[in-house]
């Protein structure tokens, strides 16, 4: 993987201004208000991804300027903040953004499998976005689902317990405008154990330990 | 106190210290690469690891803070193992271009890696490559080299207030940057060349002249401002390759500025190395003995009263006081060291230096800066105010044009009425001086060279003592010169005598042609068109714009080039000593003073330098106690009166170019041009 660029020095002329909407400037109120006074810059998170969804899944370097302004701190500290999360991006992406987990358990459990579907499905490679700009396919870091692994997360949802079929079934849904019910992939309930209960099976109350 | 066990001996150190600083006062040196003592601590470069009882794992020294009853140890086996596996990271990843690289001889990692470095790498996979990065014409990156400690972006954050330098990504994409890039808007930038511990930040105008062990080393004084900095001049064959600061709390601590640093390259370019003499309205080489004659043709016939002399910034205080003992001689007491005109008189002491020192900034709890842009006059004490400005609970306000001084300032007004307003307690901030303990105020020459500036002193005089700012053991009435030169001629008594004629008059005289000749020692900054008509004498180092002007030119020393007195705009003495000796037939400046003098049929009554500093000794005890800022007798000064209405304008428009030597460097030509087109993107308009 490459290093984060640097956005071109005449960046703010392409991507023209940037400011938030009348909603999300009440939204951004609202989030700076939940922190001290003189505390504000704390805010910055929740701003950049308040600005982010407001364009469309990115942050232009317009867009990085004003929430910097926002909070009063300088423009290096929020980039600062931009480059060090994944889940910020620098670049346009696709209206769907499929995250594939390939870290160990997820790898161990078949992520591999998982993400030849999605290339496959989507006809792109890692980093790169469909030319209908649909979809975006990345590989993340651990997601925090092992236990449900491999998973995927497209925007704000995971969806877990995928396979390459499961995967493609999933991406076709996506593909025809329809919205598949995130979770397990597999009717499993939460985490619960795959193969079926292995404790609590009986109704009864829990008995103390016996021979004590 | 606590109390610890470092390496088997008990020491008591002061609480609240870390375990590094701890180890320190044992004695016992940690390694360390993001640690700097004039930064907040970062802890990530993991070097200082030291075993501490009752820890499982090694700690970081350098973050941990000191508690009563620790047991450290500093060269176990686990702390010299630990220490072997991070230095063995720092290389996973670190180019082996040591040949090639400016560090080479003075590099952190390099000398550590001796100690903790492994012989060999087990790292197969490839090497990170970084792009490299524009940080401008005075600092050269190499962003491979870095190990990330992050001293240069602390740096930037803390002590030079220009957050522009960042970490930027995670793990191994990580990099410093700047957001948009850009040169880094910083007049303390060269320092990020001496934190940065590997050859990531090196001199650019350096780069690749020399090896650090080749190198002659000198240690004097700056005289580019008046500050007076510590600086190590390193020089090579006759040549100064290089400046760096040398550590000196009172004044510098361990910083200088970009001129300070980068100017040396104009020590070697337009340098007047011959005498000349001007011949037929053409300046053609002479000797020194034709040069001389060529003086004494002139002056043999010329009354005292219509001869003239006029020490520049760059004059050191032996050779204006030979000059002032020269023209006695001759009969006239036409001498001035004031070229900008400033309305300072020579006789008040503590009317003209800056009375509460620059260490003692860091006691002060209000600041009232008048008609000064510290950032650009004096970086350092601009610094120093920034550093007071951190601790917190300081006020500033300031009089005179906007400006970004790197710190929350307020601006209260313009010019004189303000002032008014402030001294007569009008004004807000008059209360806010009235309620601190220890009020400061500076005044710069923005203030007092116009034609109102001793109603200006006497104004700030009154804010002064009205504010409480005069007590026992405190003074803060501070004057800010923009001249290496200007305290010690003010001490030496280089201005005019009874009946003499200051700058203005005897630009003035000259251009009526009511003199027969004037004498500039290193003057350049004065309208030399009243000189058209008048002999001139130009004795100084580079050509500029006096020695264009001159009839006579006697070629002098840089202030690399001599042993010689400054004095700092606290009123410290201090000796600039000969790093390199002055080139082709330059002399060191008093000496050519004395020679002519013999030539004139006046020898002065010295003929070594050890007497004629106890003559200076003599004129001005303060001489006699070099390195110290000695405290001045508080009394009046200033003319009361009307003042002028006009605002106050700072007198230096382009921090990289005030003197000859700044104005001949190409560097500086650089950095100006840069300022310039920075400038213009930001307003608009050029300047």
């Amino acid at each position: 993987m490459s290093g984060p660029t640097n956005p071109p020095a005449n960046g703010a002329d392409e991507a023209g201004p940037f400011a938030f909407t009348k909603a999300n400037a009440a939204l951004a109120e609202e989030i700076v208000g939940r922190y001290p006074e003189d505390r504000e810059a704390s805010a910055v998170m929740p701003l950049l991804d308040l600005a982010q969804r407001q364009n469309g899944g990115w942050l232009p370097p317009p867009a990085v300027a004003y929430v910097a302004d926002y909070l009063g701190m300088p423009h290096i500290r929020v980039y600062e903040v931009v480059t060090f999360y994944s889940m910020f991006n620098l670049k346009p992406v696709g209206r769907n953004q499929v995250k594939v987990c390939t870290t160990t358990p997820c790898w161990l459990c078949g992520s591999a499998e998982v993400l030849d579907a999605c290339r496959e499905t989507l006809g792109i490679d890692l980093d790169e976005t469909s030319e209908d700009g649909e979809f975006t396919l990345t590989e993340v870091e651990c997601i925090g689902a092992c236990v449900n692994a491999p998973v995927i997360q497209i925007n704000d949802d995971y969806y877990e317990d995928l396979d390459g079929a499961r995967t493609a079934a999933l991406l076709d849904l996506l593909k025809k405008g329809e919205k598949p019910k995130p979770g397990s992939q597999t009717g499993r309930q939460c985490s619960a154990p795959v193969k079926g209960l292995a404790t609590l099976i009986s109704s009864g109350k829990m008995k103390g330990r016996e021979g004590d | 106190m606590p109390k610890l066990t470092i390496d088997g001996v008990e020491v008591e150190v002061e609480p609240g210290i870390t375990v590094l600083q701890a180890c320190e006062t044992a004695g016992v040196e940690i390694p360390r690469f993001c640690y700097h003592e004039r930064l907040s601590i970062a802890g990530n470069c993991r070097m200082c690891l030291v075993e501490m009882e009752k820890s499982p794992k090694p700690v970081a020294s350098c973050a941990m803070p000191v508690a009563d009853g620790m047991v450290i140890l500093t060269h176990s086996e686990m702390a010299v193992k630990a220490r072997r596996g991070v230095m063995e990271f720092l290389l996973i990843n670190h180019p082996l271009d040591c040949p090639i690289c400016d560090q080479g001889g003075e590099c952190d990692l390099q000398d550590q890696a001796l100690f903790y470095g492994f012989d060999r790498t087990r790292f197969e996979e490839p090497k990170r490559s970084v792009e490299e990065k524009d940080f401008g014409p005075l600092i050269q990156t190499f962003m491979t080299r870095c190990i990330h400690c992050t001293r240069c972006v602390r740096f930037a954050t803390e002590i030079a207030g220009v957050e522009e330098l960042g970490l930027t990504g995670r793990g191994e994409d990580v990099e410093i940057d700047t957001y948009v890039e850009k040169a880094l808007g910083s007049e303390l930038s060269g320092n990020m060349i001496d934190l940065c511990p590997v050859g990531a930040l090196t001199s650019k105008p350096y780069a690749f002249t020399a090896r650090s062990w080749e190198l002659g080393k000198t240690e004097s004084v700056d005289a580019l401002d008046a500050v007076g900095s510590a600086i190590r001049v390193d020089s090579r064959d006759g040549e100064v390759m290089r400046i760096l600061p040398r550590l000196n709390e009172a004044v510098n601590e361990e910083w200088i500025s970009d001129k300070t640093r980068f100017a040396y390259d104009g020590l070697r370019r337009q340098r007047l190395d011959r005498p000349y003499v001007r011949r037929d309205g053409k300046l053609e080489e002479a000797s020194w003995d034709e040069a001389f004659a060529a003086i004494a043709g002139q002056l043999e016939d010329a009354p005292g009263q219509r001869i003239a002399a006029i020490a520049g910034d760059l004059a050191d205080c032996e050779s204006m006081l030979a000059l002032k003992d020269l023209m006695a001689a001759l009969g006239s007491a036409n001498t001035d060291c004031r070229q900008d005109g400033a309305r300072i008189e020579a006789g008040r002491r503590a009317g003209y230096i800056f009375n509460t020192t620059i260490a003692g900034i860091e006691q002060a709890d209000a600041c009232l800066l008048i008609g000064t842009n510290a950032r650009f006059e004096a970086p350092l004490i601009n610094a120093r105010l920034r550093k007071r400005y951190l601790a917190g609970g300081f006020s500033v306000g300031f009089v005179g044009p906007e400006v970004d001084l790197t710190y929350r300032a307020e601006r209260l007004g313009a010019g004189p009425k303000t002032l008014g307003e402030i001294a007569e307690g009008e004004h807000p901030f008059a209360r806010v001086l009235d309620h601190a303990s220890h009020p400061m105020l500076i005044i710069g020459q923005g203030a007092l060279a116009r034609p109102d500036g001793a109603q200006v002193l006497a104004t700030a005089r009154a804010i002064a003592e009205e504010t409480g700012m005069i007590a026992d053991g405190w003074n803060g009435f501070n004057v800010l010169h923009l001249a290496a030169a200007r305290v010690g001629g003010l001490d030496i008594g280089f201005v005019p005598g009874e009946g003499g004629l200051d700058v203005a008059a005897i630009l003035e005289a000259a251009s009526s042609g009511g003199l027969d000749a004037v004498y500039l020692l290193g003057a350049d900054e004065i309208d030399m068109a009243g000189l058209a008509d008048t002999f001139v004498i130009y004795q100084g180092h580079n050509g500029d714009a006096g020695a264009e002007a001159a009839d006579v030119i006697l070629p002098g020393a840089a202030y690399t080039e001599k042993d010689a007195t400054y004095v700092n705009t606290e009123g410290r003495v201090q000796y600039t000593r000969l790093a390199v000796f002055p080139p082709g037939e330059a002399r060191e400046d008093w000496k050519i003073v004395r020679a002519l003098s013999g030539v004139l049929g006046q020898t002065l009554a010295y003929d070594d330098i050890g007497a004629l500093r106890a003559r200076m000794a003599e004129v001005n005890r303060i001489f006699a106690a070099p390195d110290e800022a000695q405290p001045a007798e508080w009394g009046a000064f200033g003319t009361p009166g009307e003042m002028d209405p006009a605002p106050f304008a700072y007198p230096v428009e382009n921090f990289y170019m005030t003197d000859p030597i700044t104005r001949a460097s190409v560097t500086m030509a650089k950095c100006t041009e840069l300022a310039r087109s920075v400038n213009k993107d930001k307003t608009g308009t050029d300047g």
